[in-house]
């Protein structure tokens, strides 16, 4: 976004940032107790790896889960939770978000998404999460333990600018006092938006439409495309450099070693891809440069199922209540969409591709069941499948011992609006669901009658 | 623009007349076509003699009168007839068998810009009462469908947010299918927008090489707004002047020179025409109601009013009424203090609540929306029900006409297969005037004939560029029709006067 005031915008927000912006870290002490062992008794527990327990129990120490079972035998030293009536998840997983990169998202100031220039595999969504942003507490009171902070993944600040490949997303907890608390893993997927062949775009200095012919929109998007595969033919001379132990005899770079995991296909590459044409695109020209896709959008997904499932490509999927792709699309098309990319065998978590909106992935996996979506299969998406797609299902998406405890007690179904929930687990450690809502609501609900 | 949902969600958010590009780039010569077919196959208008209709054995949501079990709904003349347990069909009545679903009244939402695609903000001026959208009412917004879709029967149309003083405002009724001037929700008290902070300062974005318009900070907004009720007092004072000598039987006067920019004004002066404040912050939503104070006019609506809980008693004592969002917050600077909280606070502190959608894809879904008020802040079923049906229509003046399931009200009624405060909820009929203006099974069954004619129309669309092709060889350079891209998602982006 261009703006015609910057300067005046630097001055306001910097003044604002100094009050408000940055929270007081006083107001987040009590956030959290020290790690202990904790027993969670008497719960319906959604193991997510067979059949749910009725009346059963979960140990964890040390921020990892020790036993989950029927009858599992609670340890002298541990903080007992009864949790009669409730039941037990898995922490659900935004595997998407602007989580820390964004605080306000008009004021560009406190804005850290997207990285100018077209080419930026070397910068970590880790090293700007900001972990006393107001947006992850309110978050966590949702039930959402971890996410993946994206760049590139929106801002109001980022328009078209958001490059071709935006940077590496990080896996990351919803608590902690620095980074090194709050990582779950540095690099999970590289950010790749994907160039599309666009005629007709919105030019924000002036304010008004623009028209291109096609041929030169084209041109544009090879050029793009060169550029891409270009960068990725160097990382894998790079690394062939490398492998042979060479890599005294020139100049380190950065981009490219940035790059090494990608080429290796060890990396995944997180396509932002809505179109058809475009994905399709997408999936071939992955498939030819040999990198591990993971489509993100995906508006028009469905009309290529058959195709991301041939090649095993998963899809993150972004809030499913919106207009249809096409309008002459069924008007329920996107509700019904992760119904139909399930059924067809693919692989689909969703995601809230923003921070403040991010406390509705709940819902938004809930509207996909009544539009068809198994039960199971939408609360997976939001625990299970995202952990996999991303390489972390060894650590979470399931209640199982040996995996972190990041875990949900709620007093029903997880995905349901009107659900509370009682007590939220991170590395095992009780979390306060106090937020910057809740503190304004008790402070406002006690002002006296004027 | 690009892939993101969100990108372009943040980007209407604060970014009033953003002009659709790529709505209009969809609107291609074939896209058009095939809405045509599509509008005629599926969507086609209800007859115009309103059927008699018994809704029998559905969960009745009356929001007036509780919950009625097993009870049934009889439709005639449009209107509502009868409510009850038992209630037989008059002779060839239509009788729909809602066994295990939920009727609930017609959701209203009190702030929509659907339907006047193009024309949400008249931004060049900081009042800008002469433009009206009710003259850019269209009918065929697809957003009506989709809204329809998911219950809403009544939608308020605003004009934008850039001004201090808007345009003025419609209630219409979603119609779909009925030509524009079938729309309006008769006799209802037409409104004007105003709006407070950011956006009629234009915080968030400017045009570039333009000049600054006035005002740039709240201060400005407060007079903006001052300056113009002080020329409405005068203009109105010649106008009584004037009719009252005119009464007085004098001869040869001359009539004060009609202000079209000042005559909605006066109609807020005179109570003929209701206030719609878009605002956020609490200092602003109190300095409007000294502004109100001082020209002795009232705010019918606070819009948005994300910081409304701060000063409900201000709120509820001044008579205004609130009409806000479930849980938006932090899109910008004056939302970053929002709360979904709010709108369970300000209904304990006696406020007027209602929740509104300012999109047309959250109006979709403005009945689980209305469901988050019972988890933040704990309001009842029944209270959480009226926030998008009765007291959003007391808001409008219509509450005589809609807004709860009672004989003698119109039928606007929404069936959904579970009880309308779940997510999993799909709205399954949709009734406007007692007629079924949305039928999701209906919806589902036409979906093959649209699909044939959408093949056989790009069929013919591609015999007559071969055709073209074959006659014109000489220009090989020329671009193929069929390879022209529709931009991705951001045209869906509705809405965007936030």
């Amino acid at each position: 976004m261009i703006r015609g005031t910057r300067w005046t915008t630097l001055l306001a927000a910097g003044i604002l940032a100094a009050g408000i912006a940055i929270p007081n870290m006083a107001q987040t002490q009590a956030q959290t107790r020290l790690a202990t062992v904790y027993a969670i008794t008497h719960a319906k527990i959604f193991t997510l790896a067979g059949a749910p327990i009725d009346d059963g129990t979960i140990i964890f120490r040390d921020g990892k889960i020790a036993a989950v079972g029927a009858k599992a035998e609670i340890p002298a030293d541990a903080q007992v939770i009864d949790a009669t009536g409730l039941q037990a998840y898995p922490g659900l997983f935004d595997s998407l978000s602007q989580m820390g990169l964004s605080e306000v998202a008009a004021v560009s100031s406190t804005v850290d998404s997207t990285e100018t220039g077209d080419f930026n595999p070397d910068v970590v969504a880790a090293e700007a999460v900001h972990p006393a942003s107001e947006h992850i507490p309110v978050t966590r009171a949702a039930g959402i333990t971890h996410a993946l902070a994206v760049p590139g993944s929106g801002g109001f600040d980022s328009g078209r600018d958001s490059g071709v490949i935006t940077g590496q997303a990080s896996a990351i907890h919803l608590a902690g006092w620095t980074m090194e608390e709050m990582l779950i893993s540095k690099s999970v997927a590289m950010g790749l938006d994907w160039p599309t062949i666009e005629t007709r775009t919105f030019d924000l200095s002036t304010f008004s439409r623009k028209d291109k012919p096609y041929a030169e929109a084209k041109k544009e998007y090879e050029k793009k495309l060169d550029e891409l595969a270009d960068w990725l033919e160097r990382a894998r001379h790079y690394a062939q450099a490398l492998e042979k132990g060479s890599a005294a005899r020139f100049d380190r770079d950065v981009k490219l070693e940035a790059l090494v995991p990608v080429v290796h296909g060890e990396l995944p590459v997180l396509v932002f891809a809505s179109r058809a044409r475009d994905i399709r695109n997408a999936v071939e020209f992955c498939e030819k440069q040999k990198l591990r896709m993971v489509l993100a959008g995906g508006d028009e997904a469905a009309r290529v199922k058959d195709l991301l499932k041939a090649r095993g490509i998963p899809v993150i999927l972004g809030p499913v209540q919106n207009a249809p792709a096409r309008e002459d699309d069924p008007y329920d098309q996107p509700m019904a969409q992760p119904a139909e990319l399930s059924a067809a065998g693919v692989k689909i978590a969703f995601a809230s591709f923003d921070n403040s909106f991010a406390r509705r992935l709940g819902q938004q996996a809930a509207v996909a069941v009544a539009y068809g979506l198994p039960y199971d299969e939408a609360l997976k998406a939001v625990t299970l499948y995202p952990a996999q797609i991303f390489g972390l299902d060894r650590e979470l998406g399931t209640l199982e011992p040996g995996k972190l405890a990041n875990l949900i007690v709620t007093n029903g179904d997880p995905l349901e609006l009107t659900t509370e929930l009682r007590f939220l687990f991170i590395k095992g450690q009780l979390t306060s669901l106090e937020n910057k809502h809740t503190r304004l609501y008790d402070k406002y609900r006690n002002r006296p009658k004027p | 623009m690009s892939c993101f949902v969100n990108r372009t969600l943040k980007r209407t958010k604060t970014q009033p007349a953003m002009p659709l590009a790529n709505r209009s780039a969809a609107r291609t010569l074939l896209a058009a076509g095939l809405l045509f077919f599509s509008a005629c196959a599926v969507h086609a208008a209800p007859p115009d003699a309103a059927p008699v209709i018994l809704i029998r054995n559905a969960t009745l949501l009356t929001v007036s009168h509780g919950t009625i079990e097993h009870g049934s709904v009889l439709i005639r003349d449009g209107k509502i007839a009868a409510v009850g347990q038992k209630i037989e069909a008059p002779a060839g009545a239509q009788v729909i068998d809602a066994t295990g679903q939920f009727l609930m009244p017609g959701i209203i939402d009190c702030h929509s810009h659907i339907a006047i695609e193009g024309g949400v903000n008249e931004g060049s001026v900081s009042v800008s009462s002469i433009a009206d959208v009710a003259e850019v009412i269209d009918p065929d917004d697809m957003d009506i469908y989709y809204d329809l879709a998911g219950g809403v029967t009544s939608s308020n149309i605003l004009h934008g947010s850039a001004n201090a003083i808007g345009g003025q405002t419609i209630l219409i009724k979603l119609r779909w299918g009925q030509p524009a001037d079938r729309l309006p929700f008769e006799g209802a008290l037409p409104g004007i927008k105003f709006a407070l902070g950011e956006n009629p300062k234009r915080s968030n974005f400017s045009f570039p090489g333009a000049p600054k318009r006035y005002p740039a900070t709240r201060m400005g907004v407060e007079e903006v707004i001052r300056a113009a009720f002080t020329e409405a007092r005068d203009y109105k004072k010649k106008l009584d002047d004037y009719n009252r000598r005119l009464k007085a039987g004098e001869k040869d006067l001359i009539a004060p020179r009609t202000d079209l920019r000042l005559e909605p004004l006066v109609e807020v002066l005179e109570g003929k025409r209701y206030v719609h404040a878009h605002s956020y912050r609490a200092d602003e939503i109190v300095m409007l109601l000294r502004v109100a104070r001082e020209f002795g006019f009232k705010v019918r609506t606070f819009q948005h009013v994300l910081e409304g809980y701060k000063v409900a008693d201000e709120i509820a004592a001044s008579g205004a009424s609130a009409s806000t969002f479930s849980d938006w917050w932090g899109y910008k600077m004056e939302a970053y203090d929002a709360i979904p909280y709010n709108a369970a606070l300000m209904t304990h502190r006696g406020v007027l609540v209602s929740i509104n959608s300012d999109s047309g894809q959250e109006a979709a879904h403005l009945n689980q929306e209305a469901a988050k008020t019972m988890k933040y802040g704990g309001l009842s079923e029944e209270e959480a029900l009226k926030l998008i049906t009765l007291n959003p229509a007391i808001q409008l003046g219509v509450e005589k006409r809609v807004g709860s399931i009672d004989p003698g009200k119109d039928a606007d009624l929404v069936l959904f297969n579970h009880h309308p405060l779940s997510a999993y909820a799909v709205a399954q009929m949709t009734f406007i005037d007692g007629r079924i203006y949305f039928d999701r099974q209906r919806d589902i069954a036409g979906r093959a004939t649209l699909q044939k004619e959408k093949d056989a129309l790009i069929e013919k669309e591609k015999k007559v560029a071969a055709a073209k092709e074959k006659s014109a060889e000489k220009k090989p350079e020329e671009k193929k029709s069929d390879e022209k891209p529709k931009p991705s998602s951001a045209g869906s982006a509705k809405g965007g006067a936030q």
